[in-house]
């Protein structure tokens, strides 16, 4: 009987294999690792937004029962410790480089947001080291907080730090303002629109966790921790902080529940268990709970800005002008400078041909927790505002919001196209992925939709964005040149074992995408190998021998192009290993799908024959092979990725209410070419789900004082499965040009397309309220008040 | 959490003295205290889990009332095919409580000696003029509710049952809040002969009857005699989530729709 195995390779919608000890509980994340005596770690955190520390009494709480240690600021300052470090350097208009003021990791004299650190107590239970670090008595003297970035930058503002009096940590800008005054004296109309893109805590299933250890025989330092990134964890830690050789530094991140961006940073906690572990030579755990989650991890988004966009007659755009304030926190997160500079105005060209673009960024520190990215990281920020301004623009010229945006599109044959904001796109096809929503969605058939549910005594409404984003980061020479201290490849290893089957070291790290199973079809297609067959290693800075790690929806286009150079490298000294074998010369072998073939007969030789010989090398050209099969590359990408494509949301609101029900959602996305259609699938939804949450539900929330008034689950409105629509997900390709795989990416597109077409629909269902602007989230309260307002205009 | 002694007596008698101190704390089904509990928002020195008490279980018909025990869970409330039969809009409101989680653990009795303004069940007894009988007394329903987190309960003081009235019509609205999915405002309505009843929960401090709906339904039992009625903002609360303006305004959006439900 013959046996067919179902097809694993490259586009086959395989199972994940991580699910199953996903789904049966054996997992094994950073809580789950506990050491033989093991100590607990608890951070006492600032209950105010500003202060000066004018004493930490520890004596109290050095007494209490399991205490072992008691640590604050200037205990880290007399050890030499760092700063943590920030990964990228911007420079003002003038030249000058950004303000960077020291983020102490235990903070030293002054705290500057609720939830900083401001000591910690080491136990033998967390019960004991929280009793302890209850008992500690800080003396503050309360300063007045600087929490809008309105507030921060009037004149005599509280400074949040003293060597930055004006709290502007720059002051950027991009394009050519003159062109672009010449533009807009050109233009027809000029359509104006103020914009919030609001303050988001990501909220990762799995809480932060770090369990450092110290090796008294070698020194070795290990530490375990929620990283999306444990080789620039080790780098930053070791390098800034630690001041360690990283040669006697691992870190480990093991399982992750999430991260969405907020685990991309090293964090405080992270040398905190790291260097105590060393000092006391006992292991050390801390955990977040959930209400330290809220105000420790990294915030994201939350930028205010105005857009200007000039059109012609014929509704063709001519210019776009954009101020933004970008809100950094208090202290500068390992990537936050970059989010609203170069991931955020190199994207307001959208998948328009605008001739020219100019775009000012004022960062702001304030007393709040630090914002970085978050999933999408800038291009849901540029998004939002782009494709809003289209559908006012839509409006004000009463040219139809769809035709609008076909006039404008980038045409097929343009590409590669170079925007006036540095990228240049290598693919795409927005006619098509457009066409495709607008039928999926049967925007034609909406008005009839609209009048029944007038009936029923609802407003319904319909939305679009045609968006495009950037992603697969990035080029190191580029990158670097922006202000990056970091080069941007991926790092893959292909390990063909003697008996054939694989393991994968990639630098990559998988912490919910299903790389180890989107991974694996990599090497089931090019290598032949079946997927039970091929392991994927990731997340260990002993085993994998560097990486830069999972973000920006990189880990296929770059990673996935590391692991295919590694491959081409096995098969090259295949092809030799398999003409010494079968006699012949090396450019007569063909290899297809693990079988090495002297083109034209039929002698051929698996890749198991090539991987014994390897390994076993008896008859072997052992002068001029090496033995064994494994390869390293690393991977430089040659130019961002583009995916883009078109979102329609489609809802309704009760008016008596004000609740917004979306009541549909289609996406059609431009990823490239689709490994795993099923997690494609999944990894979209999931954005979706986000990006409606962040259009309908959630808002970070602080009070005049700095209190973070949204900081639990009773008050931060995370989306759930009945706030969601039923969401139809489907691809359109065009493939990437310039990576081997003809990827672009897929795990951001969701949150990035979706937060403006769900507003433009809710504009649209208040279409009779004349509404301009609608800032996130549209709560029921919000726009209840819209409607109230304008029906008391209305009577009036 | 902090440290304390755990007790879980069998008779309400054993409860009682148990409580005699004043920092120990009952528990049934540890919904609202367990999370209290873990943020170290409460440091009591002993919980006495009521949950063993046989005598404060089950339901059952006694002549023209419904008498819940106070451990009664909310999925047996919202299943219970006596409750629905006598007053089903006392089961719909126990199955939109919470989650499935909340209503697989949660009580009757700690939901209504809690009082939370924003709970769904003090509504409910407000609203059909039930009976709460406690480890001493019963207690109407209209003496019962004194403020937010406060009840008529002294400290050692159970509630054990509470006897609903069974009622001609009655009906439950309300607009949860969208983050905790508590109530921003309810209105539960119950007609008994001429005799009508509109308790409002999640709007005020505490549950509360409005007299003017009160007098409209009593004249016209529609949700046409309730529109004109303005609730007066003054009072309610006011959040992150919404306004007093905005609650008043739903509890009479909730009002009609209670109304209406009720049939």
């Amino acid at each position: 009987m013959n046996v067919v195995a179902p097809f694993e390779g490259i586009g086959a919608s395989v199972r994940r294999k991580e699910d199953f000890r996903f789904l049966q509980g054996r997992g094994a994340y950073t809580d789950d690792f506990n050491r033989q005596g093991q100590l607990h770690a608890w951070i006492l955190r600032s209950p105010h937004a500003h202060a000066r520390i004018k004493s930490v009494d520890i004596s109290a709480a050095k007494a209490m029962p399991g205490v072992v240690a008691v640590f604050t600021g200037a205990d880290m300052v007399k050890d030499g410790l760092g700063g943590l470090p920030c990964g990228w350097q911007i420079h003002n208009k003038d030249g000058s480089p950004m303000a960077e003021p020291l983020h102490p990791v235990i903070a030293h004299e002054k705290v500057r947001h609720v939830g900083d650190q401001v000591a910690v107590a080491i136990a033998e239970t967390r019960e004991q080291a929280r009793d302890a670090a209850e008992a500690i008595v800080v003396d503050y003297d309360v300063l007045p907080a600087a929490v809008s970035m309105e507030a921060a930058l009037k004149p005599g503002a509280p400074a949040v730090h003293d060597d930055v009096p004006s709290n502007l940590c720059y002051d950027w800008h991009i394009g050519d303002k003159s062109v672009l005054d010449a533009a807009f004296a050109q233009a027809h109309k000029i359509v104006s629109l103020d914009l919030v893109n609001n303050r988001l805590i990501p909220n990762a299933m799995e809480p932060r966790a770090a369990l450092g250890e110290f090796d008294r025989t070698s020194g070795d330092y290990t530490l375990h921790t929620t990283s999306q990134n444990p080789h620039v964890i080790r780098l930053l830690m070791a390098a800034n902080v630690l001041h360690l050789p990283e040669s006697k530094v691992r870190v480990v991140a093991p399982d992750v529940g999430g991260g969405f961006g907020s685990k991309i940073y090293h964090y405080a906690e992270e040398a905190i268990v790291t260097w105590s572990a060393g000092k006391l030579g006992r292991p050390v755990k801390w955990t977040a709970d959930r209400s330290e989650s809220f105000m420790s991890d990294a915030h994201g988004r939350d930028h205010v800005s105005n857009a200007q966009l000039a059109l012609d007659a014929n509704g063709k755009i001519l210019g776009l002008k954009v101020h933004t304030y970008a809100n950094m926190g208090a202290y500068l997160s390992t990537f936050a400078p970059c989010v609203p500079t170069y991931l955020y105005a190199t994207l307001l060209a959208g998948t328009y041909t605008t001739p020219v673009i100019y775009c000012e960024v004022k960062a702001v520190f304030t007393n709040t927790v630090p914002v970085d990215a978050y999933r999408g990281a800038g291009r849901p920020e540029a998004t939002f505002l782009l494709e809003r301004l289209m559908d006012v623009a839509a409006r004000e010229t009463g040219i139809d919001r769809v035709e609008l945006r076909r006039r404008n599109f980038i045409p097929n044959d343009a590409f590669p196209y170079q925007t006036p904001v540095a990228l240049q796109y290598d693919s795409g096809n927005y006619t098509a992925t457009l066409d495709q929503a607008l039928a999926t969605a049967d925007w034609a058939g909406f008005e009839a939709r609209r009048a029944e549910a007038a009936k029923r005594g609802k407003l319904r409404g319909i939305g679009c964005s045609t968006y495009l984003e950037a992603c697969g980061i990035a080029p190191s020479a580029v990158v670097g040149s922006l202000g990056a201290r970091a080069g941007l490849y991926e790092v893959g290893t292909i390990r063909v074992h003697p008996t054939g089957s694989v393991t994968v070291l990639t630098g990559a790290h998988s912490h919910g995408q299903g790389h180890e199973t989107t991974f694996a079809q990599l090497v089931t297609d090019k290598l032949g190998v079946p997927g039970a067959q091929v392991d994927i290693v990731h997340g260990d800075t002993a085993k994998v021998p560097f990486g830069m790690g999972t973000y920006g929806s990189r880990s296929l286009a770059v990673g996935g192009s590391a692991m295919m150079k590694a491959m081409d490298k096995i098969i090259a000294k295949g092809k030799r290993i398999a003409a010494h074998l079968m006699e012949a010369s090396v450019d007569d072998i063909e290899f297809e799908r693990g079988i090495f073939r002297v083109a034209g007969t039929d002698k051929t030789k698996a890749l198991v024959d090539i991987s014994v010989a390897a390994y076993v090398p008896h008859n072997y050209p052992i002068d001029e092979i090496e033995p064994g099969l494994e390869e390293t590359a690393f991977y430089d990408p040659k130019n961002f990725t583009y995916p883009g494509g078109c979102h329609i949301a489609e809802v309704e609101i009760d008016p008596e209410t004000g609740k917004v029900s979306m009541v549909n959602f289609t996406a059609v996305d431009d990823v490239g070419r689709v490994i795993n259609p099923m997690i494609v699938e999944g990894q979209v939804q999931g954005g979706i789900a986000q990006g409606i949450g962040q259009a309908l539900l959630e808002a970070c929330v602080y009070d005049a004082d700095g209190q973070l008034l949204s900081g639990s689950m009773m008050d931060y409105t995370m989306p759930r499965a009945d706030d969601l629509a039923p969401v139809s997900v489907a691809t359109h390709t065009t493939l990437c040009t310039h990576n081997p795989l003809g990827v672009k990416g897929c795990g951001e597109v969701g949150a990035i397309g979706s937060p403006p077409a769900v507003i433009n629909a809710v504009v649209d269902a208040l279409r009779d309220f004349n509404l301009r602007t609608l800032d996130m989230p549209a709560t029921p309260s919000k726009i209840w008040g819209i409607i109230n307002a304008g029906r008391q205009q209305a009577a009036e | 959490m902090y440290d304390f002694a755990y007790h879980k007596p069998t008779s309400v008698a054993d409860a009682v003295k148990l409580l005699a101190d004043p920092d120990a704390k009952a528990v049934s089904g540890g919904h609202t205290l367990v999370p209290a509990l873990k943020h170290r928002l409460n440091k009591p020195t002993a919980l006495v889990d009521l949950s063993g008490i046989a005598e404060m279980k089950g339901i059952k018909r006694v002549g023209n009332a419904i008498v819940i025990g106070a451990l009664t869970r909310h999925v047996e409330v919202a299943n219970s095919a006596e409750v629905k039969a006598a007053i089903p809009a006392l089961a719909y409101m126990a199955s939109h409580i919470g989650d499935v989680q909340v209503r697989n653990r949660g009580t009757m009795g700690g939901s209504v000696s809690n009082n939370d303004p924003a709970a769904d069940y003090p509504a409910a007894v407000l609203g059909l003029g039930a009976t709460i009988h406690t480890s001493k007394r019963k207690i109407a329903a209209d003496d019962f509710f004194l403020g937010m987190f406060t009840t008529a309960l002294d400290a050692d003081e159970i509630l054990t049952a509470i006897e609903f009235p069974i009622v001609d019509k009655a009906g439950y609205a309300k607009m949860k809040n969208p983050a905790s999915r508590y109530v921003m405002a309810g209105v539960f309505v119950s007609k008994a002969g001429g005799t009508v009843r509109v308790a409002v929960n999640g709007a005020g401090p505490c549950v509360f009857r409005q007299a003017d709906m009160e007098a409209a339904l009593a004249a016209n039992w529609s949700p046409d005699a309730v529109a004109g009625i303005k609730q007066d903002p003054d009072g309610l609360n006011g959040d992150i989530h919404g306004s007093a303006e905005y609650r008043a305004h739903l509890v009479g959006v909730m009002a009609k729709r209670a109304i209406a439900a009720a049939g």
